[in-house]
């Protein structure tokens, strides 16, 4: 039953009363058991735990003392965000058996406002990757057809929503991590402005351009998560009011009359898959007959943006990662006979290939000699995505594009071929360049019936009109409530 | 050393920060405490963790770049220092490199009666690491992360000095605004101010610099200097036999007064040093720097000026008043309740130092109400209470058992110095009685021997009596005067 609804619905039916989180959860496992040991979307599912919990939860909703839209709804957490006691692996191997001593800044939030968390979810090693294939636990496979990836490398959030294993989830997106596996699964996931949601117990990739976001059934969903996780946090310096008198939920009111939507000319070139151009130009032609306006825009920039990204962020992480040395938690060497062997063996054998190479790419680009060459150009190049992005917006109100080029390729070509997994990312990395909000939304299916993504984005602190025109487009389609057969 | 070389010298001097919590965290700074006992998720850099900067640190370091006459940086940044140790819980050192909080500034030094400027690089914040503890019992090495996180200040100079006497001097000026500031105690001991030297030597004349080595860590100003002076020596004897110095890092060791190379800086680490994304850039507006500026304690100097003009003190009076600013203050306090100030100034410098040295206490150390001290030195300096009785009573303040009412405790001990002759007088009759022998010596010319008669009227009177009023009357009487 719970496959059918969504969370704010499932919320309304335990306030009242016609649902209880205890039976939820179990409900729930149930799915999961049925589908997990072909999807592999969970890295750690205590249901002990998680029992616990909703049993707790379920009784302060009877005394009265949860009334939040969300209260008593289960809620995935991708394997990067800390939960106090419970596994945070990052889905890496050196990070085996690590429990935080604290909860995320976000995770906190939901645990207040009564929602349940239920399960790590799995991703790319570190969030590294685009088809979350380099977990240490197994590829994650899309639900659409097992054959294909998810998308990565919130690949497990998007996954378990997908196939019905999770009502929503807390994924991280640093380059398009939230957005284009939610378009390869035909959920709906949402990447708020930079420092809309708190940092504080998110495992660090690129700390400049990281951030917390839903990934859920629908914009709805996205929109009450947000209510719950977004806010200035004491603990992330890098966090920002962006105060408004209305919540999330409530600003979604599916008027777009009048609002311009820039179409950049750049996102629907040579390397777009003919269905998804297609697909993203009806979308457009639905929304402008509700009143919304069209416009071409140009983003020249955006050719720089994947370079960009992918000195800056590897820059970033080769930093972020080096406290995993082997000394304090994790995995350690047994082959170490001195400090700097346990430090050196430590991290060869406890990270994977993908996140050593970004390591020694970021290490690379920040060496004496380099620096200027190659941090710094980027960091100049980010400025100019930031200023090209507000140029943008004065012509328009959303810009919308694909999600990603094409649909989920298939398990392993992706790894034959990295550059091509890369570039793939070249329509989401420059939203986390600019700190942007950007939403994905099903918008279609191509030949082979996998689900194409189209993401909407906004200017800075513009976070509602996004998730506004996602829903408005929401309202008038129905590819958002269409999932997968049976699993095989 | 040799008189046609010269050494060249740049410090870099690491001072912590006495703030009550660390640079990044809440966590306390206090020294010592059980291993890992002063940390959290954030300073032991756990994943998931994010810093948060202590406004008070920033503050302390805008008041000490301006009393190093230091451009206050507006938009000062943090950066990372990448390199891996196990005392580093991040493997990178939150630090500031391109943007640090202040730069170009000077300090005055007075070396041989010459006032000499040391032109101030850069002064940056960054965070302490850990240390690792060695544990000979299991032969395990063992991090404790309890200084994590603890802020400290980095001077960097420019290579303007050319002897020992002016790194000290210059390290002494450092520790004397600081301590002014209260933003740092500078205990070399401790290890709350700690220098790198880096030296090189030329021939006199030459404007060029040589390879430089590097000393970390010395942990006193003595051994600072001892260390300098080994180090120029051993370059110049190294040039003076054909050899090349190589750029090193030297550590130096005091007790054996040599040093050996630690590693050699020609294939150093490279830091990879990159703006922290974690933290903002600050802003520092003019009215922040405004108000600090504004509220910079008189310093040293000036107040030993003031001390000599305003209260007639000696030059090396009120430049001994003045090395300490807790002592300087508690000396116009207690001038403030009417006690003449050469008198307050002989009682710090001489009997207090005295007191505190041998019960190794420090100034900080002491509770004393400078309204009982007044009190006790008008009593001895008016020759109302013995001096021997009132220095005892010092002590005992000073060690912390001294008593709450000065006044009381000198009463209720009877302390006070008879002003009854009477009394006096029929004490002296009883010793005098009752050393029969001693009296004919005296009366027949050993006249030394009055010492041993007065002392023990003073005994009997256990303070009682003025010794040089019992001395003139017991002369009269033992000359029959009266």
């Amino acid at each position: 039953m719970i496959k059918e609804l969504t969370a704010v619905e499932i919320g309304k039916k335990i306030k009242a009363k016609e649902l209880s989180a205890i039976e939820l959860v179990e409900e729930l496992n149930n799915l999961r058991l049925q589908n997990d040991s072909i999807v592999n979307a969970y890295t750690n599912f205590d249901i002990e735990k998680i029992r616990e919990n909703a049993a707790a939860v379920q009784k302060k909703i009877d005394c009265g003392e949860l009334n939040s839209v969300l209260a008593g709804v289960p809620i995935g957490i991708k394997d990067n965000i800390c939960t106090e006691g419970e596994l945070t692996t990052c889905a890496s191997k050196i990070l085996k058996g690590f429990t935080p001593p604290f909860d995320a800044t976000s995770v906190k939030k939901l645990k207040q406002a009564g929602m349940i968390v239920a399960g790590k979810l799995n991703m790319d090693e570190f969030a590294m990757g685009s088809t979350s294939e380099t977990s240490c636990y197994g590829a994650v496979k899309n639900p659409w057809n097992t054959n294909k990836v998810p998308g990565g490398s919130s690949g497990g959030a998007a996954a378990a929503v997908a196939a019905g294993e999770a009502v929503c989830t807390l994924g991280s997106d640093t380059g398009g991590s939230i957005r284009q596996p939610a378009s390869y699964c035909g959920v709906t996931g949402f990447k708020p402005t930079y420092g809309m949601v708190s940092r504080y117990g998110l495992i660090a990739y690129a700390s400049s351009l990281d951030q917390i976001g839903p990934v859920a059934r629908d914009v709805r969903d996205c929109a009450a998560i947000m209510d719950v996780i977004s806010g200035i946090d004491g603990k992330d310096s890098t966090s920002r009011n962006y105060s408004s008198s209305t919540s999330f939920l409530d600003s979604l009111t599916g008027n777009v009359e009048g609002k311009v939507i820039g179409v950049p000319e750049e996102c629907f070139g040579d390397g777009v898959d003919a269905d998804v151009k297609q697909s993203i130009e009806e979308m457009i032609k639905e929304i402008e007959k509700i009143g919304a306006k069209v416009k071409t825009i140009h983003l020249p920039f955006i050719r720089y943006a994947v370079p960009t990204y992918y000195i800056i962020a590897t820059a970033e992480a080769s930093s972020n990662l080096s406290r995993f040395d082997g000394v304090k938690y994790g995995f350690r060497s047994d082959n170490a006979s001195s400090i700097d062997d346990l430090i050196i063996h430590s991290r060869s054998e406890g990270f994977g290939q993908e996140v050593r190479k970004r390591i020694l790419l970021g290490t690379f680009v920040l060496s004496s000699g380099y620096y200027d060459a190659y941090y710094n150009k980027a960091l100049k190049m980010k400025q100019m995505i930031v200023d090209g992005f507000e140029k943008a917006y004065k012509e328009c109100d959303v810009i919308i594009c694909p999600t990603a080029p094409m649909t989920a390729p298939e398990i392993g070509s992706s790894l034959e071929d990295k550059m091509k997994m890369y570039l793939s990312d070249i329509f989401t990395v420059s939203a986390n360049l600019a700190g942007l909000p950007g939403l994905s939304v099903p918008c279609g299916f191509d030949k082979n019936n996998m689900p194409i993504g189209a993401q909407i984005l906004g200017a800075a602190g513009e976070d509602r009109s996004v998730l506004n025109m996602g829903y408005a487009y929401q309202k008038i389609s129905d590819y958002h409530t269409r999932r997968p057969g049976g699993i095989r | 050393m040799n008189k046609e070389w010269e050494m060249v010298i740049g410090l870099e001097v690491h001072v912590e920060l006495s703030t009550k919590s660390k640079i990044f965290c809440s966590c306390t700074t206090e020294f010592g405490g059980e291993p890992n006992t002063h940390c959290c998720p954030v300073c032991m850099g756990m994943p998931g963790t994010l810093p948060v900067l202590n406004k008070k640190v920033l503050e302390s370091a805008i008041s000490a770049g301006l009393a190093l006459n230091c451009e206050i940086e507006r938009e000062p940044r943090f950066d990372r220092k990448n390199y891996f140790y196990p005392d580093l819980p991040k493997a990178y050192q939150i630090s500031q490199l391109y943007k640090p909080i202040a730069h170009d500034g000077y300090v005055e030094i007075l070396v041989n009666d010459n006032v000499k400027k040391i032109r101030i690089h850069e002064m940056h914040m960054e965070e302490d690491a850990g240390k690792l503890i060695h544990s000979d019992f299991d032969n395990e090495t063992y991090p404790d992360y309890n200084r994590c996180g603890v802020p400290l200040l980095e001077i960097v100079s420019e290579p303007d000095f050319r002897s020992a006497e002016e790194v000290s001097a210059y390290l002494d000026k450092i520790r004397a605004l600081f301590t002014y500031l209260e933003i740092s105690d500078c205990k070399m001991q401790e290890g709350s101010m700690r220098a790198d030297v880096n030296l090189s030597v030329r021939r006199k004349g030459e404007k060029t610099l040589g390879t430089r080595t590097e000393m970390k860590n010395i942990n006193s100003i003595k051994a600072i200097e001892r260390a300098i002076e080994n180090e120029a020596d051993r370059q110049v004897d190294l040039l003076l036999s054909g050899e090349r110095v190589v750029q090193e890092t030297r550590h130096w060791n005091d007790d054996k007064r040599f040093s050996y190379a630690m590693r050699s800086k020609e294939n150093a680490q490279d830091y990879r040093y990159f703006p922290e994304p974690d933290i903002p850039p600050m802003i520092v507006t003019d009215e922040m720097v405004g108000d600090i500026r504004n509220n910079l304690p008189e310093f040293m100097e000036a107040k030993k000026e003031r001390f000599m003009k305003q209260y007639g003190l000696s030059e090396y009076d009120a430049g001994l008043l003045v090395l300490n600013k807790k002592q300087a203050e508690f000396f116009e306090v207690v001038v403030s309740e009417g006690v003449e100030a050469k008198a307050i100034a002989n009682w710090l410098i001489g009997y207090f130092s005295r007191s505190l040295r041998e019960n190794n206490l420090e100034f900080e150390d002491l509770d004393i109400s400078p309204v009982e001290l007044s009190k006790l030195i008008t009593y001895v300096e008016e020759g109302k209470v013995n001096r021997k009785e009132g220095l005892e009573i010092l002590d005992n303040i000073i060690k912390g058992c001294g008593p709450e009412d000065v006044e009381k405790y000198i009463k209720d001990n009877d302390l006070f110095v008879s002003t009854d002759n009477s009394e006096l007088e029929a004490e002296i009759d009883n010793v005098l009685s009752n050393n029969q022998k001693v009296v004919d010596e005296y009366k027949s010319g050993k006249e030394k021997v009055i010492g041993f008669l007065v002392g023990q009227v003073m005994k009997n009177g256990k303070g009682k009596f003025n010794p040089s009023n019992v001395k003139t009357i017991m002369e009269k009487k033992l000359k029959g005067e009266v």
